[in-house]
């Protein structure tokens, strides 16, 4: 008990300071701790830097920019941009309920809306296409009303906000839990009504994690890869998204590929540095 | 600081080195990697690597083989032809490799992988299937160009992809498919679970989706046939099991051979 108080207090110090908190007091650390930590960055370092070796640079650029690669990069940026507004939508409200509100199954529905992010991506995908398959649970209803998800760019925003969802889902309810009810609670005494208090207290406050959670799930959108071949398939410029097609040039073109990846690698590297500018700011939800 | 604590430290880095290792050491263990302790000391593995559309006929004989050839163990990769290319040009240790088509094959062994010459042992024709029951009531290949019917075929840069653009030129009919697929086995599981209204797969595969397809015949069928070439790789024969594969090659296109192939739908090139 007194443990996590101590861990709680430590990070709410830590959220009110900032990274000046945790460079000011340096830790010893047993020397087998460091020799885990370098095989762990090793191990993910290493594969990067030596696809990087690989990589054909002098012909980077027209392989990058195939009407092909052009193609699958447009449709990745538009379909993780529509997810990821799908996903700031809809689970902004279901991370307030989560973190807020109180009734039965509150638990199991927490356990299940974070389900997507230890399934295997191809089981996320049958599971799309038995709903909204066109023999799907509601697939069938939508195919008779003449909207066919099935093999459109509709299926790949899908299948990506599916496995998108939770990753905001869980920077907003932290935040939530970390900022505790206090100022909520003050607004409502003073007679605010549950919107406006929603609108003028609890939203401002969660920015931060909101944008750090919205960074994320574009990044999970933008690398989604096997519920989207299981679930949306694989056309030019209607669902072979980035991912997509550099599984279909390993196969035949494997420079094509490794110069596809390293432009992936690139936004994956400006990404991360985008959050980690914003969790190490003073202030921050502290919810990655 | 006295060297005993350090000494420890050292000790135990070690401890989580080796321990680390060891993991990945259970964890690079292939399937049937085991069965080599198990054969006795002249207990050799044989390493195939094969066009998924093989899987079928490939599994009996490699059981027949292993049969024929005491101590033998034969361990089977399926995958597209193209991936498993590219696995050996990466240093995959295949010893044998049949690949659905010769361009593919033509691709190892340019690159100087091969450690002989390639032996064509069967061919296939592409074939049109819809789900059982025919949902979207295709009677040919000139049904596929109308915009309402879900048509999935393979890529064209896989060899299942361009056999069937080979079909459609061969019928004059212009394909505008709602996927391309890597595999022939994914376009098959679409065509099963009824995703897509007609799927371009190989005669093979109408076997093999049992009563979940029905095959449309199609005109021109054998203009866009694939021969299968099977080869043994160099690395293979520079570890010294050339003389497993070149066994393996001549069951596969031998009478036993012949009868699994034929059985599964493949014909004789």
């Amino acid at each position: 008990m007194t443990n996590r108080d101590a861990m709680a207090a430590a990070s709410r110090v830590a959220g009110r300071g900032g990274g000046r908190s945790g460079r000011s007091a340096p830790v010893g650390l047993p020397l087998w701790v460091f020799a885990g930590a370098l095989a762990g960055a090793l191990l993910i370092v290493l594969p990067l830097l030596a696809m990087a070796l690989r990589t054909n640079w002098s012909g980077f650029l027209p392989l990058v920019t195939s009407s092909s690669a052009l193609a699958a990069l447009g449709l990745s940026l538009r379909t993780a941009a529509a997810s990821t507004v799908l996903c700031v939508l809809l689970g902004t409200p279901l991370a307030l309920v989560l973190a807020r509100a109180r009734f039965r199954g509150l638990k199991l529905l927490r356990a299940l809306v974070l389900l997507p992010l230890v399934l295997p991506p191809v089981v996320g995908g049958m599971a799309l296409l038995y709903t909204f398959g066109r023999r799907g649970l509601l697939g069938e209803a939508f195919e008779v009303a003449g909207i066919g998800i099935a093999f459109s760019t509709a299926a790949v925003v899908l299948a990506q906000t599916f496995v998108a969802l939770p990753f905001l889902v869980l920077s907003v309810e932290a935040a939530l839990r970390t900022a505790g009810t206090k100022f909520e609670t003050a607004a409502a005494t003073l007679g605010a009504a549950p919107g406006t208090v929603l609108r003028r207290v609890t939203l401002p406050l969660l920015l931060p994690s909101l944008a750090s959670g919205t960074i994320l799930c574009f990044a999970r959108a933008l690398g989604e890869f096997g519920a989207t071949l299981t679930f949306a398939g694989s056309l030019a410029g209607v669902t072979r998204t980035l991912p997509l097609e550099i599984y279909l040039q390993h196969e035949t073109d494997p420079d094509a590929a490794i110069a596809l990846s390293m432009l992936l690698v690139g936004t994956a590297v400006v990404i991360v540095a985008l959050t980690y500018s914003r969790t190490a700011r003073p202030g921050s939800g502290g919810a990655t | 600081m006295t060297g005993g604590p350090r000494r420890g430290s050292r000790h135990r880095a070690a401890a989580a080195l080796l321990a680390g290792s060891l993991v990945l050491a259970g964890c690079s263990g292939t399937p049937g990697g085991d069965r080599t302790a198990d054969s006795g000391g002249d207990g050799q593995v044989l390493t195939v690597y094969a066009a998924a559309s093989l899987a079928g006929p490939f599994t009996e004989l490699a059981r027949s083989y292993e049969f024929a050839v005491p101590g033998t163990t034969v361990r089977l990769n399926f995958a597209g032809s193209a991936e498993l290319a590219t696995q050996i040009l990466a240093g995959a240790p295949a010893d044998v490799f049949a690949s659905a088509d010769s361009a593919t094959m033509e691709r190892v062994d340019s690159a100087g992988e091969l450690g002989g010459a390639p032996r064509d042992f069967a061919t296939n024709v592409p074939a049109l299937v819809v789900p059982a029951g025919n949902p979207a009531g295709i009677a040919g290949l000139a049904d596929l160009e109308d915009d309402g019917v879900a048509l999935v075929m393979c890529a064209q840069q896989v060899p299942c992809g361009a056999a069937a653009h080979r079909l459609a030129l061969a019928n004059a009919v212009s394909l505008r498919p709602v996927s391309e697929e890597n595999s022939v086995t994914a376009v098959l599981a679409k065509v099963r679970t009824g995703e897509a209204d007609a799927g371009l797969v190989y005669r093979t595969d109408v076997v093999r989706g049992g009563g979940d397809v029905e095959a449309i015949p199609v005109p021109q069928a054998d203009e866009a046939a694939v021969t299968y070439p099977i080869a043994a790789t160099r690395r293979g024969a520079e570890t010294g099991r050339g003389q497993l594969a070149a066994g393996f090659i001549e069951h596969v296109a031998g009478p036993k051979g012949r009868a699994a192939l034929e059985q599964a739908g493949f014909g004789t090139p």
